[in-house]
């Protein structure tokens, strides 16, 4: 009993970091309709510009200051860069983002290097909140639930109660009737760009002390971050939260229950193959839970695309 | 390799009847002849191992534009179709009693018809649509399957991956590729052929209206074409040759890893894809040799070459979509004209300046990179042929004015340049 | 009576709460050249798109030559014999002229999906597209990429697109919108040439166009046929002259 609230607390961390990320990849794709493939590198901006500052001021202002950094650079990269490719369509739109993406990574070991970066939870945050059972729940992921949680608070309230939020809210639907309004599209694209990649700073600055800072850490969620906004529908923020908070469970229980193939082969009535060394098939028997936590999502990925091609909560594509 | 340049177009029934023959075998014939003839040249074994990577990459990158050229599908995870072809006809190779039973050159089909089931099996589902959602289930798919090879050890190998030995195959009349230059008459051979088979498939019907179905969907359904099949033909024509060129690298290589399946693989032949160019049939080809080049060269050279050829793949996409195949293209007509003499002299005059310019630019580049990374106390630093002490502020004025001097004259004559450009490629003037 | 070119029966299509077609009842006889006429917003183009499974209708039926098309999907509809033209300019801009007509001649000369033919070996398409290419009088342009066409040229090789394949049942959406006055009368003398012993069907808002060409004119309103009949019965008839005609006629000169 412990180990589950354990775990559904992990699981929570997950996936809210999870969803910082796919909400501001949502926004873009459903407002311009490009899929930022480098988004997760803003994230890994993030971190690395929260590090950096927080050597001299601290991780507070690193938490203050680096999003805005990304949000600004992401703004720019909008404005320089993927102004000029939208001409060309949303494919060379896409691949200009995954050889952002690149460019960002190469960048990063050019000025810091290939080492992990010694960036670590504030003392402050340092310290057990409470225990369950036999395991004691540091107080940085409670100081990461309810950040994230606050962010979104605060993005509800923005998307659904100021102005801007009605127009971005009009803009997602109806981008060319908000046009036609005689509101400044390109500029609310810029802004919500900017925005988008500073929520995935936040997620890197808070992320970057418990998963590790370095180089490859934009890919290595990247790809999940894709995989969360298809099995959500690409565009619904409701279903990037779903799936991202799915995806958050599935693996942290996933790694932490050690269930092996082969017992639930037996369980549903296949037995054993008796010489299981020699078997083309030994390696899906010996398959256990956490090895394959990492790739839940992908196989869920799958099986969503075979069986609800749309997402969880996707519009059926007319 | 246009086949439609010349036509009279009064006498419909005899277009492109005339010269058509003679337009589309003569590049083939030129390419066939080169390819027996490099290795003359080039005798060494790492010119030659370089020229095997080379023709393996043309046929990975010309199958994966099937799909992004001429179908209008991005793909982020191909390299799982060349891979599990690949790891295949290492299994083949491993399997003494068939694998001796026929002889070498035939293996990179089975590579290929392992590549083309998989393709199969993926593409009865991701090729519902094109765009986006295509290019996000390549993806997962990708990573699903990079991500199997440490788990599926049986198939993939785990770490070490699979090894083998090509020898054991039945002599090839007499021939069991000990020696490279064996191998590069094998890999020339299937170049040869599969460029070959791919630029007909652009020809036939499939071909053509796979190039429908990219521009407009919607407009094929109302032709009697089903946009999903159609897509899906393209996808499984291109998975069968992404799976002979990873048969090729079981070959050559005699061993395949997670490498040959992950994203990065998968990325670089994008990459190498769209720097070639991707509007037209020979871009991926331009682009492995170029893209291949670049890698032995640049990563000899440097440590930051990743960087630089990300930087070159960013302008690309940005100044360049057509690819380097597209800036070619793009001095046709003026050639046709007879104007292209004329801009000989304003390129010279620009691009000479830029490049020296973009040379300083990477000198600082390179000299921040050991001022930041170099162990405590190695101020010593070799670039272009000079020794230097990268702390010493001299060093970094050179390269700065130069890097300035450089680019400046290039902004300074760009628009004489462009001037030049209009003047070359406006119909008006002598005629 | 022999079975006709397209049946509709009961066909009806709400977006949401709103009822676009109201529950469309009509036969179109074979080689007849049958107008839809309306106001804007009466749901003419949605009927279009209804019948050629561009959108699924709520309830309804459309039969051709006397098969139910239910169900089936807009290639499987070419392939039966119908072909139709769009509003908005539908081609493909990136291909020349003449391969835009090749393509169309693909499926109905039986290449099907394969990769065993050139098309360029082919002597019959070849021929077949020049001959359209002929008719529309684009020859002179067959290797001038689409999009670089006029806007009528773009026009005239959409209803070549849309005649190549051999369809006996021709469904044209608006051929002349956006026209001036000389391109108009090229256009309908080039439908009327084209669609010659075919059974069409046309949505138009020019009168000129639909009185000179069309022996049969529905009239929709609302989502519903108030009239259909000759031309001149048509235009006699008081509830299109009050709901319609009138205003459009007025608007015209």
């Amino acid at each position: 009993m412990d180990l589950i609230l354990v775990n559904l607390i992990d699981g929570l961390v997950t996936g809210l970091l999870l969803f910082m990320l796919s909400a501001g990849l949502t926004l873009i794709f459903s407002m311009m309709g490009v899929l930022n493939f480098a988004h997760a590198s803003f994230y890994m901006l993030g971190a690395y510009f929260a590090y950096q500052i927080s050597i001299a001021l601290g991780f507070w202002m690193g938490l203050l200051i680096a999003p805005l950094i990304v949000g600004v650079i992401g703004a720019g990269v909008e404005r320089y860069g993927l102004r000029r490719v939208h001409q060309y369509g949303h494919v060379p739109e896409l691949i200009f983002t995954f050889g952002l993406a690149l460019l960002i990574e190469e960048m990063v070991q050019f000025i810091w290097g290939k080492n992990t970066m010694p960036y670590s939870v504030p003392e402050v945050l340092n310290f057990t909140a409470f225990s369950v059972g036999a395991n004691s729940i540091p107080a940085y992921k409670i100081f990461m639930i309810f950040t994230s949680v606050a962010i979104f608070i605060g993005l509800l309230f923005v998307l659904n109660k100021t102005r801007v939020g009605m127009i971005i809210q009009a803009a997602l639907s109806y981008p060319r009737t908000v046009e036609a309004l005689g509101h400044n599209v390109p500029l609310i694209f810029m802004g919500v760009f900017g925005v988008g990649t500073a929520l995935a700073g936040v997620a890197g600055v808070i992320a970057g002390p418990v998963l590790s800072t370095f180089p490859g850490m934009a890919f290595v969620l990247g790809s999940i971050v894709f995989v969360t906004i298809v099995i959500g529908g690409l565009g619904s923020l409701w279903g990037a939260l779903v799936a991202s908070l799915l995806i958050g469970w599935i693996t942290t229980f996933a790694k932490s229950y050690n269930i092996q193939m082969s017992d639930i082969l037996n369980g549903v009535g296949i037995a054993t193959p008796e010489n299981l060394s020699d078997s083309v098939l030994r390696d899906l028997w010996t398959v256990t839970s956490p090895q394959i936590a990492d790739i839940l999502p992908y196989i869920l990925m799958v099986l969503i695309l075979i069986f609800r091609p749309a997402g969880l909560f996707g519009k059926r594509e007319s | 390799m246009n086949d439609e340049l010349t036509t009279d177009p009064s006498k419909p029934s005899q277009r492109m009847r005339a010269g058509s023959l003679h337009l589309t075998l003569t590049p083939w014939v030129v390419a066939a002849f080169l390819l027996i003839v490099l290795p003359f040249v080039f005798t060494n074994n790492s010119a030659i191992t370089i020229m095997n990577q080379m023709w393996i990459t043309v046929i990975f990158a010309l199958a994966y534009n099937m799909l992004l050229g001429q179908g209008g599908m991005l793909s982020f995870g191909h390299a799982v179709y060349a891979g599990v072809g690949g790891f295949a006809c290492m299994h083949i190779m491993n399997m003494s009693d068939f694998f001796a039973s026929f002889p070498l050159p035939v293996l990179p089909l089975f590579g290929g018809l392992f590549g083309m089931g998989l393709a199969m099996i993926v593409g009865s589902f991701s090729t519902r649509s094109a765009g986006t959602v295509f290019a996000m289930i390549s993806l997962g798919v990708g990573e699903l399957i990079a991500a199997c090879s440490v788990i599926i050890v049986a198939f993939f190998g785990g770490e070490e991956g699979i090894s083998g030995d090509r020898t054991y195959a039945m002599p090839f009349f007499g021939n069991e590729f000990l020696q490279p230059i064996d191998v590069y008459y094998l890999t020339s051979f299937w170049v040869l052929l599969s460029a070959a088979l791919m630029y007909l498939w652009s020809r036939t019907p499939v071909g053509r209206m796979a190039n429908a179905v990219r521009d407009n969907p919607e407009r094929a359904e109302f032709l009697g074409y089903s946009s999903r099949w159609v897509r899906f033909y393209s996808f499984v024509a291109s998975g069968f040759f992404a799976g002979v060129a990873g048969g090729l690298f079981g070959i050559n290589y005699e061993i395949l890893t997670e490498e040959n399946l992950n994203t990065a693989s998968s990325g670089v032949i994008l990459l190498v894809t769209f720097l070639g160019g991707v509007g037209f049939f020979f871009g991926p080809i331009i682009g492995a040799i170029v893209f291949t080049l670049l890698q032995t060269v640049l990563s000899l050279q440097t440590e930051l070459w990743a960087f630089y050829v990300g930087a070159l793949f960013l302008a690309t996409v940005m100044f360049f979509p057509g690819g380097l195949a597209g800036v070619l293209m793009m001095h046709v007509p003026a050639i046709k004209m007879g104007k292209a003499g004329g801009l000989v002299v304003p390129y010279i005059k620009t691009l000479l300046p830029a490049l020296i310019g973009i040379l300083g630019l990477s000198a600082l580049v390179e000299m921040t990179f050991h001022y930041r990374h170099a162990a405590t106390g190695d101020n010593e630093m070799t670039l272009f042929w000079t020794t230097f002490d990268s702390h010493a502020i001299l060093p970094w004025v050179i390269a700065g004015v130069i890097t300035a001097v450089g680019l400046g004259i290039a902004r300074v004559t760009a628009p004489a340049l462009k001037e030049a450009w209009s003047e070359a490629n406006s119909a008006g003037g002598k005629l | 009576m022999s079975t006709p070119a397209l049946e509709l029966s009961g066909l009806k299509k709400s977006f949401g709460k709103a009822e676009i077609i109201r529950g469309i009842d009509l036969s179109i006889g074979k080689a007849e050249r049958h107008a839809i006429i309306g106001p804007n917003g009466a749901g003419k183009s949605t009927l279009f798109n209804l019948i050629t499974a561009r959108f699924p209708p709520t309830s309804g039926t459309v039969k051709l030559h006397g098969e139910d098309l239910t169900g089936l999907q807009p290639f499987q509809i070419n392939r039966r014999g119908l072909s139709r033209s769009f509003q908005i300019t539908n081609i493909f801009p990136a291909m020349t002229v003449f391969e835009n007509v090749r393509c169309a001649l693909l499926w109905a000369q039986g290449y099907k999906y394969s990769f065993w033919n050139l098309v360029s070996k082919s002597r019959s398409l070849t021929e077949g597209a020049d001959a359209i290419l002929e008719q529309i009088n684009l020859l002179e342009r067959r290797e001038l990429p689409a999009g670089m066409l006029s806007y009528a040229e773009q026009r005239a090789l959409e209803i070549g697109i849309t005649i190549a394949g051999g369809a006996d049942v021709i469904m044209l959406d608006e051929p002349t919108a956006g026209m001036s006055h000389s391109e108009t009368d090229y256009i309908t003398d080039l439908i009327m040439k084209v669609t010659a012993g075919k059974t069409l069907i046309m949505v138009e808002h020019d009168m000129g166009v639909v009185f000179g060409l069309a022996d049969q004119i529905s009239v929709l309103v609302y989502g519903e046929i108030i009239a259909t009949g000759k031309p001149a019965d048509v235009r006699a008839d008081p509830k299109v002259q009050e709901a319609y005609l009138g205003a459009a006629l007025e608007a015209e000169h």
